[in-house]
């Protein structure tokens, strides 16, 4: 078992026909996953590089079957593609595209709360369960299946902590990259949630970054309710106060978005910490032998 | 991306935002001609500069005649304003803003933010105005109110009530407190605002509510659609060398520290600094090449790490995903070849064409630390320049 995705989970890219869709297309399907076909509006009825194309993402559900959608359209576009998943019953939208206006997700956010679509992103790598199914933009072949799911607010660190694991023969369950942006679709207590059900997960790595805190609030839910051990790092101990933020959001946050407090929150919750992102592998390794 | 004050109080006018009246001036004469227009006998020279505590740091100052708005004006314009914000640095004045004086009654805090936690625009409003709202939040965090804004429902009148009631308004100005309120947030969901901030908000002894400051912050990635706001940037404000990398795609943030980093990823780029600062080594800045960086791209990125004379060497950490080693290594070659790296340099590549990249650098003749992985990097780059 997995979560989100499998080898049967059947995939349409929305933006197939650009650049980065057709490359990133090509690789998922070149991994083993199931592309059905593709939305470009205005040049449905056309193939591209072999996949069906459609005009609306409704009428490439009906035709193909499709389960899920990659999205590939550029930032002023994309929110309107997640809406019109949402439209569409799309069950699983993962979106891939970086820089969208921050007001654009808050309209999104609303929507979802309404509708049968799970969004995975914006701002991140996708998502992959080694061996069966690829959604995105990571490095395929770092993969090894396995038992250990891995959640992420950023792209390049999740592949960090991939390629450790399976240096040392640790496989993955699901690897999930919720993106890094302030408003997203799913967070890390959803993916927890999903992990902490599914029984060929064993364990779990989560990644988090400062700002926010998403990662003190998934640490009360562990706390509260998972059955498994989970192992975290958190990016940004030496990063300079307040060069990103503005005040006001860091106020808002209450406080705890500092890599100190949640590392000191996360090990308060039962957690264990990776001080380092060069030791996720080995502390996962360690906790595996322990259980 | 922030604007000044003034341009600041020219959207909000534009919004039915009540403002003081004001002119910008550039000199002292156009301080006393701006002065003159605007009548009256008391007036308050403003320095603009990007930063908030200007009061304290000198930059504004109440003048009670035309000749006190000539020596003040003279006096802020051309100085460097050092403040809280700024840096010990400071940051030099060029732009003065004139305006009217009011008799105050009441100072409040009213900001509009996005709270992460609940993915809604939301109020925050104090009756501990003038002060520094950090301080109010880690002292006194009850005297923070926080009103969400509905995307879907958008402005409602409670919305005004509650924020009276909390400020503790008499009943007739509740009308103009939600009426400021609505235009706030018109403002903000119109421009793609990140955070609006008037601090303080007044309340006059006449009875008007107004802004007295205003600091309003606009979200860099929905620019593209307002460039009525886009024409406010100022890039004597910005960071040159920031700006110079914003050019190529690149992310870069100067630090104190004296090891370079080029990175892919915001994430691993932090990751990386962390790893520096963990082995003993201090990070000279942060900087993510991001996932379609070309090889033009990566030689920027290494002639603006080594501008910074602090750099003592330079670490490569390279997670390719998008991002082709083989690319980051044409870069790096053409990059040490061209400026001359002299400096330590450790290459750390992983991913996407992994084996071409290491093979182009073998190739090239350059005297390249090879890394096996994250941890062997830093260790390597620590130790090369404490050896330096």
């Amino acid at each position: 078992m997995t979560i989100l995705i499998d080898n049967n989970t059947k995939l349409i890219t929305i933006g197939i026909t650009g650049k980065q869709g057709t490359f990133h297309t090509l690789g998922s399907q070149a991994y083993g996953t199931k592309v059905v076909g593709g939305v470009t509006p205005g040049k449905g009825g056309t193939i591209h590089e072999g996949f069906p194309v459609f005009n609306t993402v409704r009428e490439a559900m009906e035709a193909t079957g499709a389960n899920a959608a990659m999205i590939f359209v550029p930032p002023a576009f994309a929110a309107d593609s997640i809406l019109e998943c949402v439209e569409a019953g799309m069950p699983l939208a993962i979106c891939i595209t970086e820089g969208i206006p921050v007001l654009d997700m808050v309209k999104v956010k609303g929507a979802l709360v309404r509708s049968k679509t799970r969004l995975i992103g914006p701002n991140c790598p996708g998502v992959i369960t080694p061996g069966q199914c690829k959604i995105g933009i990571m490095p395929g072949q770092i993969h090894l299946p396995g038992k250990v799911g891995v959640i992420s607010r950023s792209g390049t660190l999740t592949y960090e902590a991939v390629y450790q694991l399976t240096q040392r023969g640790i496989g993955q369950s699901t690897c999930v990259g919720i993106g890094g942006d302030p408003v997203n679709g799913s967070s890390f207590i959803d993916i927890l949630e999903m992990f902490n059900n599914d029984p060929g997960t064993d364990a779990v790595i989560m990644i988090g970054e400062i700002g926010g805190s998403a990662e003190v609030d998934a640490a009360r839910w562990i706390k509260k309710n998972m059955k498994k051990p989970v192992v975290s790092f958190i990016a940004g101990a030496s990063a300079p106060k307040g060069k990103r933020m503005g005040h006001a959001g860091a106020i808002i946050s209450g406080g705890d978005d500092t890599a100190e407090a949640k590392f000191k929150i996360l090990a308060e919750c039962g957690v264990t910490l990776a001080r380092s992102p060069a030791e996720l592998g080995q502390t996962l390794e360690s906790v595996l032998k322990k259980k | 991306m922030n604007v000044h004050e003034y341009q600041a109080k020219e959207l909000m006018r534009k919004f039915g935002i009540k403002v003081l009246n004001g002119h910008v001036a550039k000199t002292a004469d156009e301080a006393v001609e701006a002065a003159k227009k605007l009548g009256g006998n008391i007036w308050v020279v403003k320095a603009q500069i990007h930063a908030g505590g200007r009061g304290k740091g000198g930059g504004v100052k109440l003048a009670k005649s035309l000749d006190e708005v000539r020596k003040i004006a003279s006096e802020i314009l051309g100085m460097t304003l050092v403040t809280h914000q700024t840096g010990p640095e400071g940051k030099l004045v060029h732009t003065l803003l004139v305006e009217e004086g009011c008799l105050i009654d009441h100072e409040y805090y009213v900001g509009l933010v996005l709270n992460r936690d609940t993915s809604m625009v939301t109020f925050m409003v104090s009756t501990e105005g003038g002060m520094d709202i950090e301080h109010v939040a880690e002292t006194t965090p009850e005297k923070i109110i926080k009103v969400a804004v509905d995307p879907a429902t958008g402005y409602q009148p409670y919305i005004g009530r509650r924020i009276a009631y909390a400020l503790g308004l008499p009943k007739e100005q509740h009308r103009e407190i939600s009426s400021f309120c609505e235009g706030l947030y018109n403002l903000y969901m119109a421009n793609d605002c990140s955070i609006a901030e008037i601090n303080p908000l007044v309340t006059t002894k006449d009875g008007k509510v107004l802004a007295l400051d205003a600091k309003l912050n606009f979200d860099d990635n929905a620019l593209f659609r307002h460039p009525e706001v886009a024409a406010y940037r100022d890039l004597t404000e910005e960071s040159e060398k920031e700006t110079e990398a914003a050019k190529y795609g690149l992310s870069y943030i100067s630090l104190d520290g004296n090891i370079g980093c080029l990175v892919n990823g915001a994430g691993l780029a932090m990751g990386t600094m962390d790893i520096i600062q963990l082995e003993g080594g201090s990070p000279a800045n942060f900087l993510d090449v991001g996932g379609g960086a070309t090889k033009e791209a990566v030689e920027k990125a290494f002639s603006i790490i080594l501008s910074d004379k602090n750099v003592k060497g330079i670490l490569v950490n390279i997670f390719g995903g998008i991002m082709k080693c083989d690319i980051i290594a044409e870069g790096i070659i053409a990059a040490a070849k061209s400026l001359g790296v002299t400096v330590p340099l450790v290459v750390r590549l992983e991913g996407t064409n992994v084996d071409l990249g290491k093979k182009l650098l073998n190739e090239s003749g350059l005297k390249i630390l090879a890394a096996n992985d994250l941890g062997d990097a830093a260790k390597k780059i620590v130790a090369a320049v404490k050896g330096a």
